[in-house]
Parts: C-alpha cells; sequence; structure tokens
C-alpha cells in the first residue's frame, strides 16, 4: 500500500522522503512556489510556498511528507500571507514590468497574478543595485533579484561553476559573481549553462533574445501558472 | 601598504589546517592582523584553501566585523543596545567624537580612526561600553573618553593602554549552586567516569535539565539522540554566541567558571562518544579568548583534556575555541555551525536537527553555556540533587543579567521559579514600570505582571532581564529592538529579510512624528506574516517587542501619532529640500505643507 | 423608473505619459454605455481644472513633484473612492527609473549638458514644480482605495471595473485582465 497524506482534504500518494511540494506536483496540485525548483535541492527560502502542517506552518518545500498529515494550503489566510511575501519581493528590489525582457514569462510576476495582487502596497525600498552588462551573452539585471539562490545551486550543482553567490546579510543581500572584479564577463559562465537559464524572473536573462514572444503568446499571458506545467514536476515513473 | 606586507596569510591558512571549513577563523585572523580584508586577500584565499571565490565573498561580506575598507589603526564600536543609550552612549559618542573631530562611520583624516555603532556587546550592566579593535572597555565616561582619545592622540597600540580600562568586573551579586561554590576541576568526570556513560545520562535525565539557550529542551534527550545517532564522528559544540541584547551571564561563567562549562562538555563527550569539542565564542568576547586558552591548557596537563583522560583508556577528546564576528544570529545552533564550517550564519532547514546531523553533518550536541555548566555540576553531585532546586517543571536555578534602572545592575542566581518581584527588590528597582525578560526576542511585562515568575512554565528566558523605570519610553525601547533585528535579519529568508527592515521604518516613521492609524496596522500585519512564514527563531520574535509594547503601553505610540487615518510614507516637504539647494529655490511651491 | 444617479469621475495624468487615459478612452463604443452611467469632473477629456466633490477619483502616474501632490491631495480630499490606475501610480514605473540617479546628475543631464543647450541654466522660476528625490506610487502619499494594474490597463479592465464599481459590486479582474505590462 502507497503511503498518503492529505491536501486541503484530497488523498495524495507520496513516497518515502518526498516532501510536501514533491508529492503534490506528482499528483498535480499546485502549491504556490519561487525557490523551489524539481531539480535543485530544496532551498526554502522564498516561503511562498508556506502551508498548514497540521496546525504548523511550515514550507512545503522542505518539510517531508509524513503517513496520515493533514495539510492545507489553499486557504484564504495562507494566500494572504502569500501575497505579502510576493508584495515584499516587489518592494525590495526595483521590478518595472512594462520595461521587463521577462514579463509574460516571469515567475515572480505569474505568481503575484495567480495570488490576485493588484499592487506592491509596501514602502518601496528602490535599492541602488548594479546591472551588469560585462558578458557577451548574459545580462545580470539585479534590480530584479529575489535572491532565491536557483542560480547558485545551478552552477554549483549542475554546471559545477560556482559562478554566483550571495553577498551581504538581511535587507543588504546580493547577488554576487565569482570574479575578482565583480564582473560576469570576469567569470566562466557560458550561456548554454543551467545557470543562465533557471532564473524564474528577469534578473540572468540571455542578451538579444528580449521580447522575441508578442504580448499574448507569452508564457502566463492567458495561463495561470498554477496550470502551466513545469517540465519535472512530475514524478518518474514508478515501477 | 597591501595585505601581503603585514599578514601573513600562509600561516594563517597553515594554523587552521588549510580547511576551508575554519574560513571564519582564518578571515578573523587576517582581519586582526592587517586591520581589512582586502579584494586580493579574497583571491589569495580562494588559492590558499582551493575554493571559489565567491564562497569566501559569501563569508567575508556576511559577518559585521569583517570589512575590505580601512577602520584605521583604531576601530571603536560603541555597544548600542538601549541600555547603553539610557545610561547616555549618545551624547558620549557625540563627545569623543568630537574630541577627536571625528564623524561617525567615516575614517578619520589622517586614516587613524573608525567610529560606528555595534549591537549590544555583552556589558549590559557596565553601559555604555565600546570595544576597541575588538577589545571591550565598559563603563565609559568622559573622564576614560578623554584617556582613549590621548591615548589615540599619541597613537600608544592598544597592548600598552592601561589594563583598567579592560577591567571587567563580574558583578556576581548573587552566588548560587552553580556560581557560589567552589569547584575542583575533575571532579564531575571523576564521577562520571565511575558511573560509565549510560548512568550519567540517566543522572542528567533524572535532573531534569533543560537547556539554558531560550529553547528548554531537555537536555537528556538530546544527549541520548545525539548518542544513539550514527556517524564518523560525534561533536561537542558549546554556543558562547550570547548575542541576545541585554545578556552577559555566559561572560561571567567563561570568565571565572571555566572549568565547569569545559568540564561540563567533556562529560558530554564522554556520554555521546565525541572526541572533538569546540566553544563558539562570540567576537566581542575577544578579551576572553587568551584566558580560556590557558584554562585549555591546563586541564590538558591536568589530564583533563587530551588521550585518555583521568587515565581512562581510549577517552580521548579536546577543545577548540572558535571566535564570531558580528552576527546575532549564529547563536541560533544551525546557523552557528555552518559559521562553525566557515559559512554565513544561515539557520539551515530542519529536521534534521544537529543531534543527527550538525557540525560537518555529523551527530552534534549544540548546548548554552550555562546547560554545560550545570551538567557538570550534575555529574558531580547527581541528578536528585539538582532536580530538588527550581520549580517541578523547571528545576535547577537559573543566571540572570540584570541591567536597566536599578541600583545593583549584575549577575544573579536563583533558583526557578522566583518571582519578578522579588528581583526588582534584590536588584533594587524600586521606580521599575516594565521588564524586558529574556531580551528583545523575549517578552516584555508590565508593572502589572510583576507577580510573574522566570520558569519555563511562565516567563521562560535565556537570562536578559532589562529594567526600565517610568520615566523611560518604552516606544523608543521597541525601535532600538527594531533596529536590532533588521540589523541582524541574516536575509535568507523573504519575511524577515525583507519586513524586519520595513518594520524599522515605521518605526522610524512614527519617531518622527509622522505615523498614523494605518502604520500601527501595518506593523501588525508584518508581524503576522513574520510569525508565521519566517524561517528561524530570529524573524517569528522579531516583532514581538512592537506588538508587545504597543499592546501594554498603548500611551507611548499613541502619542505619536500624527493623524488616525493616513500620512505619508516619506517626509514630503525633506523630499524637495536636494532640489531646493540645486534651484536656490525657497518660495512657497518650493515646499510642501506636510500637514 | 427613474434613471440611477450617475457617478462622478474625476480622472488626472500626474508623472505619467497619458497612455492610461489613453486606454480609458480605448473602452470605445461601451463609452458611450458608460456615459450614461458616469459623469466626468476634471479630467484631461472634460477640460475643468480643479477636482470638486466626486464619487471616483482616477489617479494615472507617480508622483514626482510637488505639484503632483497638491493634485494628488486635492483628489484625494474630494473624491469618495480614489483609485490608482497603471504601472506608474502603483510602482513609480518607468519615471522611477531615475530613482537611483542623483537628482544633481538629472538636472545638469537635462540644463546644462542637454543636446542642443548652450550656457544652459538651472531655472529657478517658481512656476516649475519642483521634482523630488525620487518618484513614488500615490499610495505612499495618500490612502488609495483601489489599484487597477497593467501599463496601461487593457480597456476591458477599466471597463469591467468601473462598470463594477458603478453597480457597488467589488471590482473583480478576470485573469486575462490583469497584467503588469
Ligand atoms: C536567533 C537566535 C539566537 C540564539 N542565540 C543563542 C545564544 O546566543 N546562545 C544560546 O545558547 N542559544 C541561542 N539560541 C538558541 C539555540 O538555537 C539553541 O537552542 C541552544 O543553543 C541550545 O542549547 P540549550 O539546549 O542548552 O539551550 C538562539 C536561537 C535563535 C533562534
Ligand atoms: S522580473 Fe518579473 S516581476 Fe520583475 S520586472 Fe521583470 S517581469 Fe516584472
Ligand atoms: S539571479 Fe535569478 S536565479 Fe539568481 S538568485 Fe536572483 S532571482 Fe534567483
Ligand atoms: S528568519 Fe531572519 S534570521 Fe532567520 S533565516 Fe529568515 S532571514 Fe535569516
Ligand atoms: S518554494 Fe518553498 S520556500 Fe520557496
Amino acid at each position: 500500500m502507497t503511503k498518503t497524506f492529505t491536501l486541503d482534504g484530497k488523498v495524495i500518494p507520496f513516497e518515502e522522503g518526498e516532501t510536501i511540494m514533491e508529492a503534490a506536483a506528482a499528483a498535480g496540485v499546485y502549491i504556490p512556489h519561487l525557490c523551489h525548483h524539481p531539480e535543485f535541492k530544496p532551498h526554502g527560502s522564498c516561503k511562498l510556498c508556506t502551508v498548514n502542517i497540521g496546525g504548523r506552518l511550515g514550507a512545503a518545500c522542505t518539510n517531508r511528507a509524513a503517513e496520515d498529515m493533514a495539510v492545507e494550503s489553499e486557504t484564504e489566510a495562507l494566500n494572504a500571507d502569500r501575497r505579502a511575501l510576493t508584495q515584499m519581493l516587489f518592494v525590495e528590489g526595483n521590478h518595472v514590468c512594462p520595461s521587463c525582457e521577462k514579463s509574460g514569462n516571469c515567475q515572480l510576476q505569474a505568481v503575484a497574478y495567480h495570488l490576485g495582487m493588484l499592487t506592491p502596497h509596501f514602502t518601496h525600498f528602490y535599492p541602488a543595485r548594479d546591472v551588469d552588462a560585462s558578458h557577451p551573452d548574459v545580462l545580470l539585471e539585479r534590480n530584479r533579484c529575489i535572491l532565491c539562490e536557483l542560480c547558485v545551486r545551478a552552477s554549483r550543482d549542475v554546471d559545477g561553476k560556482n559562478v554566483f553567490g550571495i553577498g551581504g546579510r538581511g535587507i543588504k543581500a546580493r547577488l554576487i559573481v565569482n570574479s575578482a572584479s565583480g564582473r560576469l564577463a570576469d567569470t566562466n559562465l557560458s550561456v548554454t549553462d543551467r545557470a543562465a537559464e533557471v532564473c524564474p524572473t528577469g534578473a540572468i536573462i540571455r542578451k538579444r533574445h528580449g521580447f522575441t514572444v508578442p504580448i499574448g503568446k507569452r508564457l502566463y499571458d492567458h495561463h495561470d501558472i498554477a496550470e502551466v506545467p513545469v517540465a519535472g514536476m512530475e514524478r518518474p515513473k514508478r515501477d | 601598504m597591501s595585505a601581503q606586507d603585514v599578514c601573513d596569510l600562509p600561516g594563517i591558512v597553515a594554523r587552521w589546517h588549510h580547511d576551508p571549513a575554519n574560513l571564519v577563523q582564518i578571515l578573523r585572523e587576517v582581519q586582526d592582523s592587517c586591520g581589512t580584508i582586502p579584494s586580493d586577500t579574497l583571491d589569495r584565499l580562494a588559492k590558499l584553501l582551493d575554493v571559489p571565490r565567491v564562497r569566501i565573498e559569501s563569508t567575508a561580506s556576511f559577518y559585521a566585523f569583517f570589512h575590505a575598507e580601512s577602520h584605521g589603526a583604531y576601530e571603536i564600536l560603541f555597544s548600542d543596545n538601549i541600555i547603553d543609550r539610557m545610561a547616555g552612549k549618545e551624547a558620549l559618542k557625540q563627545y569623543f567624537c568630537e574630541r577627536l573631530w571625528l564623524e561617525p562611520r567615516k575614517l578619520s583624516e589622517d586614516g587613524l580612526v573608525y567610529v560606528d555603532d555595534t549591537a549590544d556587546i555583552g556589558l549590559a550592566d557596565q553601559a555604555p561600553a565600546m570595544l576597541v579593535n575588538g577589545y571591550a572597555i565598559p563603563s565609559l565616561d568622559k573622564a576614560r573618553l578623554d584617556l582613549v582619545a590621548e591615548l589615540i592622540r599619541a597613537r600608544k597600540p592598544l597592548a600598552e593602554w592601561p589594563p583598567m580600562l579592560f577591567e571587567i568586573p563580574d558583578n556576581l551579586r548573587k552566588p548560587g549552586p552553580l556560581t557560589g561554590e567552589a569547584f575542583a576541576p575533575g571532579a564531575a568526570l571523576k564521577a562520571a567516569l565511575s558511573r560509565g556513560a549510560e548512568t550519567t545520562l540517566a543522572e542528567i535525565d533524572a535532573s531534569n535539565l533543560r537547556g539554558r539557550g531560550g529553547a528548554g529542551f531537555k537536555t537528556a534527550v538530546k544527549w541520548a539522540s545525539c548518542r544513539k545517532a550514527e556517524g564518523e564522528a560525534h561533536y561537542v559544540v558549546c554556543n558562547a554566541d550570547e548575542g541576545e541584547p541585554g545578556t552577559f551571564k555566559d561572560r561571567v561563567l567563561l570568565a571565572s567558571h571555566a572549568d565547569l562549562v569545559f568540564e561540563g562538555m567533556t562529560v558530554c563527550a564522554r556520554v555521546i562518544g565525541a572526541r572533538q569539542g569546540l566553544l563558539y565564542l562570540r567576537g566581542e568576547y575577544r578579551n576572553l579568548l587568551e584566558k580560556l586558552k590557558s584554562v585549555l591548557a591546563g586541564r590538558r596537563e591536568a589530564g583533563l583534556l587530551g588521550r585518555n583522560i583521568l587515565g581512562e583508556q581510549g577517552f580521548d577528546f579536546d577543545i577548540e575555541i572558535h571566535l564570531g564576528a558580528g552576527a546575532y544570529i549564529c547563536g541560533e545552533e544551525s546557523a552557528l555551525i555552518e559559521s562553525l564550517e566557515g559559512k554565513p550564519g544561515k539557520p539551515r532547514n530542519r529536521p534534521p536537527f544537529p543531534d543527527r546531523c550538525g557540525y560537518r553533518n555529523q551527530p552534534t550536541v549544540v548546548n548554552n553555556v550555562e546547560t554545560f555548566a550545570c551538567a557538570a555540576k550534575i555529574a558531580e553531585k547527581g541528578g536528585a540533587w539538582f532536580a530538588s532546586l527550581g520549580t517541578p517543571q523547571s528545576a535547577g536555578s537559573k543566571l540572570i543579567s540584570i541591567s536597566g534602572d536599578c541600583k545593583r545592575p549584575g549577575v544573579y542566581e536563583y533558583p526557578f521559579g522566583v518571582s519578578v518581584r522579588q528581583i526588582l527588590i534584590d536588584c533594587g528597582a524600586e521606580d521599575a514600570h516594565a521588564v524586558q525578560v529574556s531580551g528583545p526576542s523575549g517578552t516584555c511585562i508590565s508593572f502589572r505582571e510583576f507577580d510573574r515568575r522566570i520558569a519555563f512554565e511562565d516567563l521562560a528566558t535565556a537570562g536578559a532581564f532589562m529594567v526600565f523605570s517610568r520615566e523611560r519610553d518604552m516606544f523608543e525601547v521597541a525601535r532600538n529592538f527594531t533596529h536590532f533585528f533588521a540589523h541582524e535579519s541574516c536575509g535568507f529568508c523573504t519575511p524577515c529579510r525583507v519586513g524586519t527592515s520595513l518594520l524599522r521604518n515605521i518605526m522610524d516613521k512614527l519617531a518622527a512624528g509622522k505615523g498614523s492609524a494605518y502604520d500601527m496596522n501595518e506593523m501588525k500585519h508584518i508581524m503576522h506574516v513574520l510569525r508565521g512564514t519566517a524561517h528561524c527563531g530570529l524573524g517569528h520574535t522579531a516583532a514581538n517587542p512592537v506588538v508587545q509594547t504597543m499592546e501594554k503601553f498603548p500611551d507611548a505610540y499613541e502619542k505619536r501619532l500624527k493623524r488616525l487615518d493616513f500620512e505619508p510614507a516619506f517626509d514630503l516637504d525633506g523630499a524637495l529640500q536636494t532640489a531646493r539647494l540645486i534651484t536656490g529655490r525657497d518660495d512657497e511651491w518650493a515646499h510642501l505643507d506636510n500637514d | 423608473m427613474t434613471e440611477p444617479k450617475k457617478l462622478k469621475v474625476a480622472t488626472c495624468s500626474l508623472a505619467g505619459c497619458f497612455g492610461c487615459h489613453m486606454s480609458l478612452l480605448d473602452i470605445d463604443e461601451k463609452l458611450f454605455e458608460l456615459v450614461k452611467v458616469v459623469e466626468f469632473d476634471r479630467s484631461p477629456i472634460t477640460d475643468i481644472k480643479h477636482c470638486g466633490p466626486c464619487d471616483i477619483g482616477i489617479v494615472e502616474g507617480g508622483v514626482c513633484n510637488a505639484e503632483n501632490v497638491h493634485v494628488l491631495k486635492e483628489f484625494r480630499r474630494n473624491c469618495r473612492i480614489l483609485v490608482a490606475m497603471g504601472a506608474c501610480a502603483i510602482t513609480g514605473g518607468i519615471p522611477a527609473w531615475r530613482n537611483n540617479v542623483d537628482l544633481w546628475d538629472c538636472f545638469q543631464e537635462v540644463y546644462s549638458y542637454g543636446i542642443g543647450l548652450e550656457n544652459g541654466q538651472i531655472p529657478n522660476d517658481p512656476e516649475l514644480p519642483l521634482p523630488f528625490d525620487k518618484v513614488h506610487p500615490i499610495n505612499e502619499v495618500v490612502r488609495i482605495d483601489y489599484f487597477l494594474p497593467g501599463c496601461p490597463p487593457p480597456a476591458d479592465a477599466i471597463w469591467k471595473f468601473l462598470t463594477d464599481l458603478a453597480a457597488g459590486r467589488e471590482p473583480k479582474l478576470d485573469y486575462d485582465m490583469l497584467h503588469y505590462d
């Protein structure tokens, strides 16, 4: 017999060691997330996937599923918290969607749509952050970085390069790169690296590929992120 | 002069076994010997340690005490807890800066001195206090600052400064079983060895000892679980980060009862089967390092550390000291372990907890300094003795660090269950109006609650006890704490990284007399998000001071609200100042009425 | 049956590009339906200079100078419901790109070194609105009741929003109507 738990009352099967997020995704249930990606080690920093696990709040992407546990995700209260977290991510950076190459294909924006966010609400920080256009093929636009560390994980764990890291702490935390000059051009990042394409926002983008898809045809123009399948989120066939 | 000239990088790296896990210690020594950690040093360290530069930069840029720019020959950091402020820190700092023609946060023109603030340095009973090149000077007043200024002007090396400046009395006001009785080094270990590991663990269990670092987890359960856990090695870690503002009892234990603490660690090693122990000493307690090292040396000589301890074949254990570098979050046990491993102090995802997967991913016991001291006493005198002290749910005694508005600040050892009122009488705080128990992350209680008791079942505490008299502005207390949390947030998770700064900004807005009820609701909203979604205890509790003072001292807030409805998020007229300067305008239209 | 009382609506553009207003006009033939239920007070389409008591105020653009504040506060005083329309009103938008450029450099660029300028001088004419250090969304200056995002918000969204409000419903945008660009 497979083990199961319930998610908003729905019975979800899981395999030993799977997280709530993994089991839910395999069952086709969407839990909002930003720093989670099925190919990389769970990170648990954005907190968008916060669910209620038998009365205690916790991140779905880092908490393991357990037999008969009752998890709530689609509640008004949790979605309100998620909206607030999304708003925090917007005000801590400089997100000008109308002029962003990633708009329409951006997961931060799409999650915000999903949550019905109409305004970033909190007072904007308007931080001064550097744009790094030094690399021939890749633009690093720190104004849009949400510090999800997907690029950090991809470069370290998949590309074996350690191009990215996080420097500083608190609200001053920032994306740093592996070169003495601090410039992306002086790292060994290649445009074919996993790290160059994993960014959920418009912080790392391929040069000369912006605005190629017309408005209306972009990933999230007509589809809620909950309905857009992410490659790799299904559980590999077992048997 | 490049760093290369003054700092023997290969030597430092070799002393730390070329191990990247010791990066924080390596960086500390670099910082100590050349005053900065310049960019080229990061490159050279990357080569010497064979790790990517970006990892070194991550760590170097995380800790408050590391910096790439020069802070001159004398770096002066004023402790900035509310207690320091109440003791006149702001005025003294200004006085000091004026004497030396300085501006805070700006290297003096001759490149000699740099002055800034730092989070509480563990001397609240001797406030205001400061660090000079990492070494603490307590009880500041004008005369002492005059002396410091003179020494700096004469460019006297720190080593030649009068030792009396650095003298730090224990201020132990009320001794108890831990602090009042003589302890013969080895007594607890001998008892433990003759009892055997299992029986010793049973004694710890019978004692009902619970962790003294704040959370109050039962120590025997932690030790038993670690003992059972499989791994290549087991580790004992003593948490001497003591970063919670207003707490300083671990400093006193380490300054005067270090043998008791080390012995507790050694007893733990015996129980869980560890060969190595680590003491994580907050950087602010740098002045204790040499003394602690000599206590360790003495214990090695006495056969209480090293190989075959007390002649017991195969009982090998030694203790190494790691220094922190200005990061409160490193008191959180998993962030502490990250720091011990040379990384930024960011709390791990748990489970697994350290007892199964801790230092170097091996089973590790992390306990507070005082917990180990208790464990040594229990090993010596038995669990039943300890359990007979205090209350049924909170056995033993508790060290309380008392500061603020009282006649006799210092360390008091009480049996658990003592009432706040009793403590206030003992320390001479007749005028007390509020007490912040267990620091900013703890509980603020008002005069109406002075019959509450210090115990896990009522007021749990890591030891801080800051007293505020009727004249004190509880809003300013809370505001100081929100600055503390915003500064100390590690930045890992969204709610705390952003939320603590939002809170700080709103409190500053209120302080400027520009708050409204909207802002109050906003703070409650942020608090709710922090409590629910933050990654660790820092974020969970970061809004407590605001919420609790709002509830218990509403007047402190209400008198600051400009109006009930709404006030702009920024100073409208102030935001025109730059343009006024540029255009030279000062006409009616060049101003905005802030009303 | 008596006609329901028309809603009085005022609109204005602060630090915006009038794109949102264009979108408002873009509701095309529905505009006729709209004027059956609403009546415009101050608005670029009416030429009324000051906003009188209104049911709904719609503000395009962020706040970049002192004059914006006067207009915005007048709207807040007079409008029962105040709506932030478009990315600039809600986030500062494109004008907020200047927020990390030193104001002094902005002035120099515009008045001293700009193309075609000779002996350019920084004007000190009181008629010119004095700029803020930074551009701010309008909810950082006055209380805002509703937000209608988009750059510009689609005409359909504006239509839906206004008709919901006119009908006394809580405005709700369909997925296709909610976007930030
Ligand atoms: C933000 C934060 C800071 C902490 N700081 C300390 C500290 O300075 N000293 C300490 O002993 N425990 C501190 N703790 C608690 C530790 O995580 C851990 O619970 C404790 O060291 C366990 O030891 P104990 O069981 O002996 O109390 C802190 C926890 C948090 C969340
Ligand atoms: S990264 Fe996403 S949210 Fe940010 S500006 Fe670009 S599209 Fe908008
Ligand atoms: S650059 Fe992109 S992937 Fe990297 S941390 Fe920032 S948002 Fe995440
Ligand atoms: S709650 Fe704060 S300190 Fe804790 S992990 Fe999150 S950001 Fe770091
Ligand atoms: S997706 Fe789980 S915390 Fe980010």
